[in-house]
């Protein structure tokens, strides 16, 4: 028998291999472009974040018919990657059906179980396309899901469809030559799914029906390959980052603000207060708040290559519902978008963070920071606990510290605190005016 | 005859005395006009109940939240150690808020500025009471088998996770609590929340408060009750947008309590 698939398969799981293992490397390049922060802190919670929310699907379940949806193509895209290491394993060694002697009749129900799963991740996929391109789920049709984010999304289904056609046909062919006593086939017991396909090629030549049988097992497996490198330029890597992200999950109270220590120091030497004194110089004090990428935490671009784009955080937005200008998802979309543009420049020799580009101003708005109620809607509604907002009140902070550009109303608030201590501009002595009647009230 | 008392950390100090809680008035607590009614409620609970407690006064400064979220973080420390060095000098050790944003600051951003106290919303206070029978409630006095639905503050709800507390302090009435479409973990902001209080809204098609109102009404509660100045000012302003004066009222919980209590 020649030699010649094997040598073509080892070539293709070669390729794969090397272009996966670069965009990897881009990737973690990019996502470190962020500031260093250290996320280790209680590991055991750490680790219950990431099987409840990605393993176990936790946050999904709020909005059911998705969820259930997404279930099923979640289940079969784990279950059907064992079958992928047989037919790596058949690739490499020629062999056909590696399994089949070993496992005899549970072998059978494996396939049956892998071609239901199939069959649910198809359906599961019409009905996606349906709720996006005929339905026009809201959460869908926002400005920002325009061109390339659009197409990525249709692209993804229409690619799973097409493999799962690819396994139901293999099955289908590879069980009729069987049954005409080609001895490289073996005969398994009855396909439930696939044999629906049969009667379609049943009428064909052993050679067309090899033939066929041959290309959808190749399409099946460079597909699978193809798209694991397409994944990784495609919203659609959180199949991989959904797990990691989940357990740098920010565990502290949502509502809590990250403190600024260097602004403590000064803080301290102007009111007089004694602190330790940093007898080490000084780290070079950096930008207050966030204009680029590379101001923001690398937790923060992590959360963006996480993001597929579901815009349930959008759809919860109040902002967003009363027709601002803000989108959380666009935020997460345009951290990730301005990371790959620098990862891209920095990879071409290019001056990558100095392209007189930034991530403030050239593809976020201040009118959108600025629309935000910190309210936590996004942080909430998102299945893996990605945090649009901290991003948000970053950018906040450079906006006020570094540029003074906070609108004028904030201004005038910020001028009354610093002159009466409140938000308002009321005398400080007349704080405590409230209880004078309530002093001379008879207690009831 | 005795009349309210509200003393102060300073007379206390003066005096000796250390109050058990100390009472966190912010700034709408202070000024706003609707707002110091909710204090005064809050304070006659306290009276009432003779729970040890006393008040920053004059000493009392904004907890530097609006400017925090806007994005000025040097005053907002500049307030939070002025503020942090008033609560230490006088060794507060619990403090209760009726003001979410009061409350988170101080709870979860104080500590790392050197502030650390146990840190409650009057929500979860005044449950408190009502569970020990320190309060013991009338019926719900006027509110006696109406409707109320409770608007879910972020800062209270999402931020802090306390969604329960406000709910076991309004079913303690004779009331029927009615839940809007948006509650607890979905609830919707009110609009005001991240400084949006101080500054007019970005263009959009609605005002938030317009589209909470709505929701609001939509229960068919003859009054809504909120746990935030913030909240009660956009709310109260929706329902003057809508012409609901008349049917609806905006209540905070302490109000509502108070007035169960004759007080």
């Amino acid at each position: 028998m020649s030699i010649l698939p094997q040598v073509a398969f080892i070539l293709i799981l070669g390729i794969a291999g090397f272009f996966l293992s670069k965009r990897i490397q881009f990737l973690r390049r990019n996502i470190l472009l962020g500031k260093a922060e250290t996320r280790n802190d209680q590991p055991e919670n750490r680790w219950k974040a990431m099987f409840l929310v990605a393993l176990g699907q936790q946050k999904m379940f709020i909005r059911l018919v998705p969820a259930f949806l997404h279930l099923l193509i979640y289940v079969g895209f784990l279950v059907i990657n064992l079958e992928v290491l047989e037919f790596v394993l058949d690739g490499l060694l020629g062999t056909h059906r590696l399994f089949a002697p070993i496992l005899g009749g549970l072998y059978t129900v494996a396939i049956n179980v892998f071609e239901f799963l199939a069959v649910a991740v198809l359906v599961s996929c019409v009905a996606f396309l349906i709720r996006r391109n005929v339905m026009k789920v809201e959460r869908f049709t926002k400005p920002e899901l325009k061109g390339w984010a659009a197409l990525d999304a249709n692209l993804i289904l229409v690619i799973e469809i097409i493999l799962m056609f690819a396994i139901l046909t293999m099955n289908a062919t590879d069980q009729i030559l069987a049954s005409r006593g080609d001895a490289h086939y073996l005969v398994l017991g009855p396909l439930f799914f696939s044999s629906f396909l049969q009667p379609l090629f049943e009428g064909l030549s052993t050679g067309a029906l090899v033939a066929i049988e041959r290309f959808a097992w190749w399409f099946h497996i460079a597909g699978i390959l193809a798209f694991a490198v397409y994944v990784t330029y495609s919203k659609h890597l959180h199949i991989f980052l959904a797990f990691p992200n989940t357990w740098y999950s920010n565990l502290k109270p949502k509502g809590e603000m990250i403190n600024m220590p260097e602004v403590t120091q000064e803080v301290n030497m102007m009111l007089g207060i004694p602190t330790e004194t940093p007898t080490d110089a000084p780290a070079e004090i950096g930008r207050f708040g966030a204009k680029d990428i590379n101001d923001l935490s690398w937790v923060n671009v992590l959360n963006a290559y996480s993001c597929t784009e579901c815009g349930r955080c959008s759809s919860e937005c109040p902002a967003n519902l009363t027709g601002k200008k803000l989108s959380p998802r666009k935020i997460m979309m345009d951290v990730r978008d301005r990371a790959e543009e620098v990862g891209k420049s920095l990879d071409a020799g290019g001056p990558g963070l100095g392209d007189g580009k930034a991530l403030l101003g050239d593809y976020i708005t201040k009118e959108e920071i600025n629309a935000c109620t910190s309210c936590n809607a996004c942080v909430e509604a998102c299945p893996i606990n990605i945090d649009p907002l901290s991003i948000i009140l970053q950018m906040r902070r450079y906006v006020a510290m570094e540029e003074s550009g906070t609108p004028a109303q904030w201004n005038a608030m910020f001028q009354n605190m610093e002159t009466s201590f409140s938000p308002w501009k009321f005398s400080p002595s007349d704080r405590f005016n409230w209880s004078e009647k309530l002093k001379e009230e008879e207690m009831k | 005859m005795s009349t309210y008392q509200v003393p102060t950390m300073a007379e206390m100090a003066a005096n000796s005395q250390t109050p058990e809680v100390l009472f966190w008035v912010g700034c709408a607590g202070s000024f706003d006009e609707r707002y110091k009614a909710v204090t005064q409620a809050f304070v006659k609970i306290l009276n009432k109940v003779g729970v040890s407690f006393a008040v920053l006064g004059p000493e009392e400064a904004c907890t530097g939240d609006p400017a925090r979220r806007a994005g000025n973080e040097f005053l907002f420390q500049m307030q939070a150690v002025a503020n942090i060095q008033v609560m230490n000098a006088y060794e507060v050790k619990k403090v209760v808020t009726a003001c979410p944003h009061c409350f988170n600051t101080i709870k979860n951003e104080y500590p790392a500025l050197g502030g650390n106290y146990e840190v409650i919303h009057h929500s979860e206070f005044l449950q408190q009471l009502i569970n020990e029978g320190k309060v013991t409630l009338q019926g719900g006095g006027e509110f006696k088998g109406k409707k109320i639905t409770f608007h879910d503050s972020c800062y209270l709800g999402r931020a802090n996770g306390v969604y329960e507390a406000p709910r076991e302090v309004i079913k303690a009435l004779d009331v029927e609590l009615v839940e809007m479409k948006r509650c607890r973990t979905k609830g919707l902001c009110c609009g005001a929340g991240g400084a949006q209080m101080f500054k007019e809204p970005e263009p959009g098609k609605k005002d938030i408060n317009i589209e909470r109102t709505e929701e609001a009404l939509a229960t068919g509660a003859q009054a809504i009750a909120v746990g935030c100045p913030f909240c009660l000012t956009m709310m109260t302003d929706g329902i003057k947008n809508k012409n609901k004066e008349a049917e609806v009222q905006v209540y905070d919980l302490a109000e509502i309590v108070a007035k169960d209590m004759g007080i």
